[in-house]
């Protein structure tokens, strides 16, 4: 699936007629080659800049950049030639909002010299929740955090280029070089998170452990992905496989071509197997065991679409969604819980959508499932943290796939044009956001809905 | 006997769903088929990559160039290359002695897993040309000179170009196998109501087991295919009773009773089956559904007119059963391949005829009888399709799934449940074989 748009305005005469008219022009984002991945990590040097307050939490994060190979500078000058490959904003020692305005500015002054596909990425501390009692937060210390918000998702809607800006927001007591921090920086600094962009995502913990190698960091792990036969599916096994995982693919009998030919390109197992069969659990439990002796990883992306305005929407439609979209991966999880683990640690990661953020006509139920795989999500961060696990969630925006090539052209078109990066994602985009909560890396983010969605116009 | 060599376990079964002649397959080849069927079962079973010891396989309707036809598929499917491969035929026994080649390379410790197969399609036939015009394309093909080339080419005749049309006739009687079957059914006195129960239940058994799933993990759907397509689940005894007899119309003193409902339809497809060793399976976790016991194949004289063409079966699985000192009636399953219904119904009463087996078969009474509700119990051909060389596969893969299913046999107590396959061939053959359920790993 490709979006003609994007490849007819990248250059030539069409290039021209686009600028001129002021019309969208998006550029071609840096992904992942699977022949050499993570190499480059980044497409230049990585500059560390930080509010007065976070010099400290600063240096230790450039330091620890070092072990990655990157070029790493601490002084925002560039040569005129030069391009930065990311800007990395340490704003964890942030007390009062004033003190964002210097660092924000150092950075504002940088964005003239970014690469294509750079990455701004801003580290913060969340903002406490409200106390009870009346002297429990400082309004001031709760603006400063929050403000962080707001200044990101500004900032990734004014790059070009296919620059993303993203944020990790520290929970209280995590530390600058916890495994998930340091991570999601690197997630962030990739090219796998090329169409994440204008996100927070929450590190809650301390939780997780660096891998041995941080280019197949899910060796050793056994993972089941359903709806694997096409589309995203397929993409999260394939991304799944190239970092070191062993995929078993399920999806329905009737699509068994697709889903063998899926599996043997991944050189995985293909189940044919309806996962609103009452003992689909068992069942792949059962396979992952006798096969790898473990079920580390699983992956609930099988969902349907049955569209309808409310007025008209049918039980038939809504019923048959919900019972493949929210009821099967309830029922799935029943049986996971407790027996997920003993090659890796365990991950529950399920497709929402951003419909299930935002809302979107003609899918109330479609909607109501994704928003519930997020409700479901939170509710397994804590039993999923006690087995030493978590669950998370992927809301994909406008993903360039069979069903949405179905879309008429023309409001296809305005989906690609309503996210920041002016554009479609590709699977694969949704595929490593997947990979990466899978990974040992991320095991200090729990119970979060991440958007892989260019920055998607709707909802948060 | 069997006792002195190891056993080959069969791991499981894949086989595309069968299409009726130029329908869903009508614009694929044998290659194509075959390569599908393959690599549905590579995928079920995680071995992309994997170096296997053997892939037997073989298509009964066969074009010249196909001539390394599974090596070819092997190339083209997701295993390693370095899959050796080797194509094999004895008409519509191919997949079944494919199955028992490689089983027999395993017993014998030449190969520690393999796959057997078959492949045929009717809608991809070879057409043959006349005699005078192949011999004057090679003629030609020799030429030396362009003088040479255009005498050769100038002898054709138009009467040369009309090309000779694929049939299921037997080289040396001319008899199609339809009115092979009919003068053996006639000599029986099968009757039409009998045949017609016979492709009921076919049909009936099918489509259950289709609802109940039990093909989720022998099938993998192709080309917009997900269940056989000669399948009618809502057919009937009426319905079928309406049909006009299509052979044995020409014989004398005996009402024909063999029509398109009780023959089976030509048909395209594919199916394969996983074997290995013990051991092999075990070192990767996978299921063994059966182990194959034994296997005997059989001729009949059928040219002499002595014994019916496909009545093989008659005398292959006494041979069988009395090599395992095993009856009839301790099979909890038995596959009989319904090339036609009656051939099923002719086979049974020979085995149960005194007369046939104190003459034909040298033995002091009747063989015995089979049990109907153990007979075809998932259907068999007449509902499925018969695409030749692909039938022994769809039949191994669905008896070792159903005696894995059973496990235990219900006839003889703590043992385990034990199948019987007779698949009848062209040329007056026939090839049986042993299945015992296998423990799960």
């Amino acid at each position: 699936m490709s979006d003609k748009y994007l490849d007819l305005t990248r250059s030539g005469p069409l290039a021209v007629v686009a600028k001129k008219l002021g019309l969208p022009r998006p550029a071609k984002l840096r992904r992942t080659d699977p022949r050499s991945v993570d190499t480059p990590l980044v497409p230049g040097p990585v500059l560390v800049l930080a509010d007065e307050g976070s010099t400290a939490e600063a240096t230790t994060i450039a330091e620890g950049l070092l072990d990655w190979d990157l070029d790493v500078r601490r002084d925002s000058r560039l040569p005129e030639h030069e391009r930065w490959g990311a800007v990395i904003l340490v704003l964890t020692g942030l007390s009062h909002p004033a003190e964002l305005s210097a660092p924000a500015l150092e950075l504002g002054s940088t964005l003239r010299q970014l690469a294509s596909s750079a990455r701004v990425i801003t580290l913060s501390r969340s903002a406490p929740a409200p106390a009870p009692s009346p002297d429990g937060v400082a309004p001031a210390l709760a603006a400063a955090r929050h403000g962080v918000d707001g200044f990101v998702r500004t900032t990734a809607k004014e790059m070009r280029s296919g620059t993303t800006a993203n944020g990790l927001v520290l929970a209280e007591g995590v530390e600058v070089t916890a495994p998930s921090v340091r991570g999601g920086l690197r997630f962030l600094l990739s090219a796998r998170s090329a169409f994440v962009d204008g996100q927070l995502i929450a590190v809650g913990s301390s939780a997780g452990s660096e891998p041995q190698d941080w280019v197949r960091p899910l060796g050793g792990a056994v993972a089941v992905v359903t709806g694997a036969a096409r589309g995203i599916g397929a993409e999260v096994a394939a991304v799944l496989a190239r970092d070191g995982a062993r995929v078993i693919g399920v999806d329905v009998p009737a699509a068994g071509e697709a889903l063998a030919v899926t599996m043997n390109r991944v050189g995985g197992i293909a189940l044919q197997l309806d996962i609103t069969a009452a003992d689909a659990a068992e069942r792949i439990l059962e396979l992952a065991r006798s096969r790898y002796g473990h079920l580390d990883i699983v992956v609930h992306n099988a969902g349907i679409l049955r569209d309808k305005t409310l007025a008209r929407m049918t039980a038939d439609r809504f019923d048959a969604l919900l019972a493949v979209n929210i009821a099967a991966p309830l029922r799935m999880n029943d049986t996971f819980a407790g027996e997920l683990g003993g090659g890796t640690a365990p991950r529950i990661i399920s497709l929402a959508s951003t419909s299930g953020i935002a809302g979107n006509r003609g899918q109330s139920n479609y909607a109501a499932s994704k928003a519930g795989v997020i409700g479901m999500t939170r509710a397994l961060a804590a039993p999923m943290a006690q087995r030493g696990g978590t669950a998370n969630a992927v809301a994909p925006g406008f993903i360039e796939t069979e069903m949405t090539a179905s879309i008429p052209p023309v409001p296809r078109q305005v989906a690609r044009w309503s996210s920041s990066l002016q554009q479609g994602g590709q699977p694969v985009d949704v595929a490593e956001t997947v990979a990466f909560l899978a990974s040992p890396q991320a095991g200090g983010i729990n119970g979060q809905t991440v958007r892989v969605c260019g920055q998607l116009m709707v909802g948060q | 006997m069997a006792s002195t060599h190891r056993q080959a376990a069969i791991i499981g079964g894949n086989r595309i769903p069968f299409g009726k002649a130029g329908s869903a397959y009508g614009s694929v080849g044998n290659k194509d088929m075959l390569t599908a069927a393959l690599d549905g079962l590579v995928a079920r079973f995680g071995l992309a990559g994997e170096r296997l010891d053997e892939v037997a396989a073989g298509a009964v309707l066969k074009h010249s160039r196909d001539f390394n036809l599974t090596r070819e598929v092997v190339l083209g499917s997701a295993l390693d290359p370095r899959t050796p491969a080797v194509d094999l035929q004895r008409a519509c026994g191919t997949g079944l002695e494919a199955v028992l080649t490689v089983a027999n390379k395993i017993a014998l410790g030449q190969a520690r897993v393999g796959v057997g197969g078959g492949v045929d399609s009717t809608s991809d036939a070879p057409i043959v040309v006349s005699d005078r015009l192949r011999k004057a394309l090679l003629r030609a093909s020799r030429a030396k000179t362009l003088k040479q080339r255009l005498s050769a080419l100038s002898s054709i005749r138009p009467a040369d170009l009309a090309p000779v049309a694929p049939d299921t006739g037997e080289p040396r009687t001319g008899l199609t196998m339809g009115e092979h079957q009919a003068l053996t059914t006639a000599r029986w006195a099968i009757s039409r109501e009998a045949q017609d129960e016979i492709a009921f239940a076919s049909h009936h058994r099918l489509a259950q087991a289709y609802e109940r799933g039990f093909f989720d993990d022998l099938i993998t759907p192709y080309r917009g295919l997900d269940r056989d397509e000669s399948l009618r689940p809502d057919t009937s005894l009426e319905k079928l009773a309406t049909l006009k007899p299509v052979f044995g119309k020409q014989i004398a003193d005996a009402e024909a009773t063999m029509t398109a409902g009780n023959s089976t339809p030509l048909s395209d497809g594919a199916s394969t089956v996983l074997l290995a060793d013990e051991e092999w399976a075990g070192e990767r976790g996978l299921p063994v559904l059966a182990r194959v016991i034994d296997a005997q194949v059989a001729s009949t004289d059928f040219v002499s007119g002595e014994e019916g063409l496909l009545m093989g079966g008659a005398y292959a699985i006494p041979a069988l059963l009395a090599r395992n000192e095993m009856t009839l009636a301790e099979f909890d399953f038995v596959e009989i391949h319904e090339a036609f219904a009656a051939t099923v119904l002719t086979t049974l009463a020979a085995l149960e005829d005194e007369d046939f087996c104190r003459t034909r078969l040298g033995l002091d009474g009747p063989v015995g009888s089979v049990d109907r509700e153990r007979l075809n119990v998932t259907g068999s051909s007449l509902a499925a399709g018969h695409p030749f060389a692909a039938t022994g596969g769809r039949i191994v893969g669905t008896l070792a799934k159903l005696l894995h299913e059973r496990g235990e046999s219900e006839l003889r107590p703590s043992q385990p449940a034990r199948g019987l396959i007779s698949v009848c061939a062209a040329g007056g053959q026939a090839v049986t074989m042993l299945l015992e359920a296998g423990g799960s790993q």
